[in-house]
C-alpha cells in the first residue's frame, strides 16, 4: 500500500517535468501561449479536488482496514452535510471552470480576428493580416497566398508578429490543420471552409501536420512553418516568385493526385480562382462547381410555374 | 450486379484467392496458430464428446446465467484479440523512427488500431457489461429469469456473429482502415472501395441487433419482475446504473443503426448521404456517430460504477453511504450523456457559443460524478475493510479513475481542446477512464461474482498478482502518452521524424508489456482456481458477507434461482434477512413454470452472420437465400408452442435438500 501516493502523483510529476519543455507547454505564438494557460488554470483548478480525494481514498483504506480496529458504524449512511458538501464541492469548481470555459472559448474563438500580438501590444490600427488560404491535400499541405499572388507545398513562411488569417479546406479527405506552437488546430474538410486567425511571436523553424487520420500517407503529411522578420519574409516572397513552376489548373490536378514525401515546392503563380474552385470541388477539370450546382438548383425551383418558391428563391434573379 | 451475369460472380461476388492474405508473413502465422489451435479446441471437445452437452446445456441454453457466462467468455477472448492488436501498435510506435520504417505498412497499421479501437469496445466491453448485468441483475432482483429469455439467447448469439465477422476479416479479405468511427469520406466508396469498411458496417450491424435486444430484455425485466416489495428505491445500486445504462442502449443503439445503414448505402446504392459532391455532409456523420457514441461511454461505465458500489460497501461491511444521492446522480449522468455529443469535435467550426455550451454540458457531468466517486469514500469511511481482489480493484480505479476524469475536463474546455484534439494526451485520457473506470469495474466484479456464477473463489494470490500488473502497467503505459500529447504528438502515426520522442514511446511498450504479465496472471488465475476448486469451493453462496439477494441463494444458483420469490424490505435485502435471522425454508415447494432451450437463436444468428458476410463480398445469390431462410426459420420459429416446463416439486425438493446439506457439511 506504500506505493499508492507516489502512484497517484506519478503522472502529474512526471508530466510537470516533462511539460516544460514539451512544444504544448512553451508555445510561441500568442493564441497557443493562452491555450497553454488555460490548460494549467483547467488544471490546477481541479486539482483542489482531485488531491484531497486522491489523499482521503488511501488514508480511509488504511485507516479503517479491517485488522485496525478502527471505529466501525455498518449503519451509517447518511449525513446531510456530508452530502450537502460532496455536491457543492465539485459544483463550485464546476461554475468557476464553466465561467473561464464561456470566456475563453468566446476570446480564443479561431474565426475571431485577435485583438492583440500578445500580452500587453495591442495590433496597430494600419496593420493587415497575412492571408493564407491552406489546402489539405493526400498527403501534403498546400498554402496559397493570395496578396502574394504565390503558393507552396510542405512549407509556409509568415513574418514574426504578424497576425494571420487562414482560410482552410481539403481536396478529399478530412484532415486538421495544426501548427502545435503557433495556435490550435482546426480541420480541414472538402466543399467547406474553416478559419484561423493566429500570431507567432518568435523566429524559427516550427513543425505542423495533420492532426486528423486521413489515409495511408497520413503519418507523412508534416510541413515546416517558418517564423521570420518582414524582410526575410519579403525574400521569401521574392524567392518564390523566382520559381519556374506555376499553379495553374493542370498542374494542380497533377498535384492533387495521391503522394507522400512530397519535397517543399514553391510556385511562381497561381491560377485566379484557384482556392475557390478547390473549395467548390471543381478545380479538376469536368467537375461542376457546388455553388453552381446550388444556384442551379435554386434556379430549377424557382424555375417551376406553381412553385411556391417561385418570388422569393434567391437565385431565381440571376 | 447485373452487368455481371456470370455464375463465378454471382456465387462469389468480389471474393476470390487474392482475398487471401498469403503474402502477409504475419497474417500467414497467425492465421496458422489460430487454425492449430481451433483444431486442437475441436479435436478435444469431438474426442470428449463434449458438442451434445455444449449444444443442449449452453448453446442452446436460455437460462440468463449461463448467457452471462458465454458473453464473459466471448469478451474475454476477444480482449486477447485487441490486446495483440494494442502490442502491435506500441511496437510499431516504438520502433518506427527516421529511417526505420517499423515492421507494419500502413495498410496493416491502419487496420490494426481500427481493429483494436472496434474490438475493445464493441466486442470486449460491451460483451463484459452486457454479461454481468445478465448474469448478476436477475439474480438481485428476485427473478428466475429475464423477461424474454429465447431473446436473450439470440441477442448473445448476434453479439457472436458479430464478433465473428471481425474475426474473419483477419483472413479473408481486410478491415477498415478507418479509425475505429469510420468517419466518411475516408469511409466512403471513393476513398475505401475493398471490403474492410463492409466488414465494419456488417459486423456491428449484426452485433447492434444483439445489443439493442439485449437492452430492450433487461429494461422489461428490471420494470416489470423484481421481486414484490422492491420499490426502484430498493433496487440494489448495481441493478440502477444496469437499469440506466439499458435504458441508454435502447436509446441509442438505434441511431447507430441508422447511421451506419445510410453509410452503408452511400456505399452499396451510390446515395449521398455523406459525400460532398450532391449536398450530403460527412458532418452529420460524425455528428450522428457521437449522438450515439457518447451514451456509450456512459453505457460503458455506469455498471462499472455499480460494481464498485457493490463492492465497497460489501467489502467495507457498511451500506452504501447516500444511496439516494448515488440513484439520482445515476440518473443525472444519464440525462445528461445526451447532451455532450459536440465535445467530439469542438475542431470542426462550431461556433464559439455552441463550443461553450457542449464544454459546460461535458463538466456537469462530472459533479454528479465527483459526488459518486465521495459516496464511495465515505462507504470506506468507518467501515471494516477487508482487501480482498475485487476490492484492490476498486481502490486501484479510485485513484486512476480521478485522474482521468480531471484530464476529461481539461479536454473538455474547447480553447484547450483545439490544443489537445486528436493527440496522443486524448489516447491516454480516455485508455486512462476507460481501462481505469471499465475494465477495472468488470475485473472487480468478475472476481466478486465469480464464485456466484461456478461454486468457487477465484484464487487471490494470482489475482492480486494480475492486479498490480494491470494497475503499474496502465500508469506505465499510459503516462508517457499523456506527456507525449503535450508535445503535440497526434494519435494514429504508423511513423515518427523526432527521434527524441523514442524513448517515450519505448516505456509505453514495457508498459503493455507489464499489463501482458498482468493478462498472463489472469490466465494463469483460472486455470490455477479450476485446478484448486475443491479449496476455494463456496458452500455457503455467501462468501463475502454479502449484501443483495444474489447472496442468498446457493452457488452456483439452481436454474430456477429462488425456490420462492422473496419479500424486500429494504435496499440491502440480504443483509437485512441475515440481520433479522432470516429462515431458509425446508419444505413446501411448489413446482416452478420455466422456459424451455431452443435452438433457434444459435440458427437465427448463424444465418444472419452469413448473410452478413454475403453482403460484405457481395455475393448476391447467397444474400438472397440466407435472407429467405433467415425468414423462414423466423417465421417457423413463431409455430414452435413448446416452450416451457415445469420442473416438479420433487426436484426442487431434492435440490434444496442438497443445498441443505451443503450449508450443513459448511458448519
Amino acid at each position: 500500500m506504500s506505493l499508492k501516493p507516489l502512484r497517484g502523483l506519478l503522472p502529474i510529476a512526471l508530466a510537470s517535468l516533462a511539460g516544460c519543455s514539451t512544444v504544448l507547454m512553451s508555445p510561441s505564438g500568442d493564441v497557443a501561449l493562452q491555450q497553454r494557460n488555460l490548460i494549467i488554470n483547467a488544471l490546477v483548478l481541479m486539482l483542489i479536488i482531485i488531491v484531497p480525494v486522491i489523499a482521503l481514498t488511501l488514508f480511509f483504506a488504511w485507516r479503517y482496514r479491517a485488522s485496525a480496529k478502527a471505529r466501525y458504524a455498518p449503519e451509517w449512511d447518511h449525513s446531510v452535510m456530508l452530502e450537502l458538501l460532496i455536491w457543492s464541492a465539485p459544483l463550485l469548481i464546476i461554475i468557476a471552470l464553466g465561467a473561464l470555459t464561456w470566456v475563453s472559448t468566446h476570446k480564443l474563438d479561431p474565426y475571431r480576428s485577435l485583438d492583440r500580438i500578445s500580452a500587453g501590444r495591442p495590433i496597430a490600427a494600419d496593420v493587415k493580416p497575412l492571408e493564407v488560404d491552406v489546402v489539405a491535400l493526400d498527403w501534403k499541405w498546400l498554402f496559397i497566398y493570395p496578396e502574394q499572388g504565390i503558393a507552396t507545398i510542405n512549407e509556409m513562411a509568415a513574418p514574426v508578429d504578424r497576425p494571420i488569417e487562414f482560410k482552410i479546406t481539403s481536396s478529399t479527405m478530412m484532415n486538421s490543420f495544426f501548427v502545435p506552437a503557433l495556435a490550435g488546430q482546426i480541420y480541414a474538410m472538402p466543399g467547406m471552409e474553416t478559419q484561423l486567425h493566429a500570431v507567432m511571436n518568435k523566429p524559427g523553424q516550427f513543425e505542423g501536420f495533420s492532426a486528423n487520420y486521413s489515409g495511408a500517407g497520413f503519418s507523412y503529411m508534416r510541413f515546416v512553418f517558418r517564423s521570420m522578420s518582414a524582410d526575410e519574409f519579403d525574400q521569401w516572397v521574392a524567392q518564390a516568385r523566382q520559381s519556374t513552376d506555376k499553379l495553374d489548373r493542370t498542374s494542380y490536378t497533377a498535384l492533387a493526385k495521391p503522394s507522400t514525401n512530397d519535397p517543399v515546392r514553391r510556385y511562381a503563380s497561381v491560377a485566379p480562382g484557384l482556392y475557390n474552385a478547390i473549395l467548390n470541388l471543381c478545380a479538376e477539370p469536368n467537375r461542376q462547381c457546388v455553388s453552381d450546382m446550388a444556384r442551379m438548383d435554386s434556379m430549377r425551383q424557382s424555375g417551376k410555374p406553381s412553385d411556391e418558391h417561385r418570388t422569393d428563391a434567391p437565385g431565381g434573379a440571376q | 450486379m447485373l452487368d455481371h451475369p456470370d455464375m463465378t460472380r454471382l456465387i462469389f461476388g468480389r471474393l476470390t484467392w487474392d482475398a487471401i492474405p498469403l503474402h502477409e508473413p504475419i497474417l500467414l502465422w497467425t492465421f496458422i496458430a489460430v487454425a492449430i489451435g481451433g483444431v486442437a479446441v475441436v479435436g478435444l471437445i469431438t474426442y470428449n464428446r463434449l458438442w451434445g452437452y455444449l449444444w443442449r446445456e449452453w448453446f442452446t441454453s436460455i437460462d440468463h446465467k449461463k448467457i452471462g457466462i458465454m458473453y464473459m467468455v466471448l469478451g474475454l477472448i476477444m480482449l486477447l484479440r485487441g490486446f495483440s492488436d494494442a502490442v502491435m501498435m506500441r511496437l510499431q510506435q516504438a520502433i518506427s523512427f527516421g529511417h526505420s520504417v517499423g515492421y507494419l505498412p500502413p495498410h496493416h497499421y491502419d487496420q490494426v488500431f481500427t481493429a483494436h479501437g472496434v474490438i475493445m469496445i464493441f466486442f470486449v466491453a460491451m460483451p463484459l457489461i452486457t454479461g454481468l448485468m445478465n448474469f448478476v441483475v436477475p439474480l438481485q432482483i428476485g427473478a428466475r429469469d429475464v423477461a424474454f429469455p429465447f431473446l436473450n439467447n439470440f441477442s448473445f448469439w448476434m453479439s457472436t456473429g458479430g464478433a465473428i465477422l471481425v474475426m474473419m476479416s483477419l483472413f479473408v479479405g481486410e478491415f477498415a482502415r478507418t479509425g475505429w468511427l469510420a468517419y466518411p469520406p475516408l469511409s466512403g466508396i471513393a476513398q475505401s472501395p475493398d471490403v474492410g469498411v463492409d466488414y465494419y458496417i456488417w459486423a456491428l450491424q449484426i452485433a447492434g441487433v444483439g445489443t439493442l435486444l439485449s437492452g430492450i430484455n433487461l429494461l422489461v425485466t428490471i420494470v416489470k419482475m423484481r421481486a414484490p416489495g422492491m420499490n426502484l428505491m430498493k433496487m440494489p445500486i448495481f441493478t440502477w446504473t444496469a437499469l440506466c445504462t439499458n435504458v441508454l442502449i435502447v436509446a441509442a443503439f438505434p441511431v447507430l443503426t441508422a447511421v451506419l445503414a445510410l453509410l452503408a448505402l452511400d456505399r452499396y446504392v451510390g446515395t449521398n448521404f455523406f459525400t460532398y459532391e450532391l449536398g450530403g455532409n460527412a458532418m452529420m456523420y460524425v455528428n450522428l456517430i457521437w449522438i450515439w457514441g457518447h451514451p456509450e461511454v456512459y453505457i460503458l461505465v455506469l455498471p462499472a460504477f455499480g460494481v464498485f458500489s457493490e463492492v465497497t460497501s460489501t467489502f467495507s461491511g457498511k451500506r452504501l453511504f447516500g444511496y439516494t444521492s448515488m440513484v439520482y446522480a445515476t440518473v443525472v449522468i444519464t440525462v445528461l450523456s445526451y447532451l455532450v455529443w459536440l465535445h467530439h469535435f469542438f475542431t470542426m467550426g462550431s461556433g464559439a457559443s455552441v463550443n461553450s455550451f457542449f464544454g459546460i454540458t461535458t463538466m456537469i457531468i462530472s459533479i454528479p460524478t465527483g459526488a459518486k466517486v465521495f459516496n464511495w469514500l465515505f462507504t470506506m469511511y468507518r467501515g471494516r475493510i477487508r482487501f480482498d481482489v475485487p476490492m484492490l480493484w476498486t481502490l486501484g480505479f479510485m485513484v486512476t479513475f480521478v485522474i482521468g476524469g480531471m484530464t476529461g475536463v481539461m479536454l473538455a474546455v474547447p480553447p484547450a481542446d483545439f490544443s489537445l484534439h486528436n493527440s496522443l494526451f486524448l489516447i491516454a485520457h480516455f485508455h486512462n477512464v476507460i481501462i481505469g473506470g471499465v475494465l477495472f469495474g468488470l475485473f472487480a466484479g468478475i472476481n466478486y461474482w465469480f464464485p456466484k456464477a461456478t461454486g468457487f473463489r477465484l484464487d487471490p494470490f494470482w489475482g492480486k498478482c494480475a492486479f498490480w500488473f494491470w494497475l503499474v502497467g496502465f500508469w506505465v503505459a499510459f503516462t508517457p502518452l499523456y506527456v507525449l500529447g503535450l508535445m503535440g504528438v497526434t494519435r494514429r502515426l504508423s511513423h515518427f521524424e523526432d527521434s527524441s520522442l523514442q524513448i517515450w514511446f519505448q516505456i509505453a511498450a514495457f508498459g503493455a508489456f507489464l499489463i501482458l504479465l498482468g493478462i498472463i496472471c489472469m490466465i494463469v488465475q483460472l486455470v490455477v482456481s479450476i485446478r484448486r476448486r475443491e479449496e476455494l469451493r463456496d458452500l455457503t453462496g455467501d462468501p463475502w458477507h454479502g449484501r443483495t439477494l444474489e447472496w442468498s441463494t446457493s452457488s452456483p444458483p439452481p436454474a430456477y434461482n429462488f425456490a420462492f420469490t422473496p419479500q424486500i424490505h429494504d435496499a440491502d435485502a440480504w443483509w437485512q434477512m441475515k440481520q433479522k435471522g432470516y429462515r431458509r425454508p425446508l419444505q413446501g415447494f411448489l413446482a416452478i413454470h420455466m422456459p424451455k432451450n431452443t435452438g433457434a437463436g444459435i440458427i437465427l444468428a448463424g444465418l444472419s452472420t452469413v448473410l452478413g458476410f454475403a453482403l460484405i463480398w457481395q455475393m448476391w445469390l447467397l444474400v438472397v437465400v440466407a435472407f429467405v431462410v433467415l425468414l423462414a426459420v423466423a417465421i417457423g420459429h413463431t409455430f414452435n408452442y413448446d416452450r416451457d416446463y415445469h420442473i416438479p416439486a420433487d426436484e426442487v425438493a431434492r435440490v434444496e435438500a442438497l443445498r441443505t446439506e451443503q450449508l450443513a457439511s459448511h458448519v
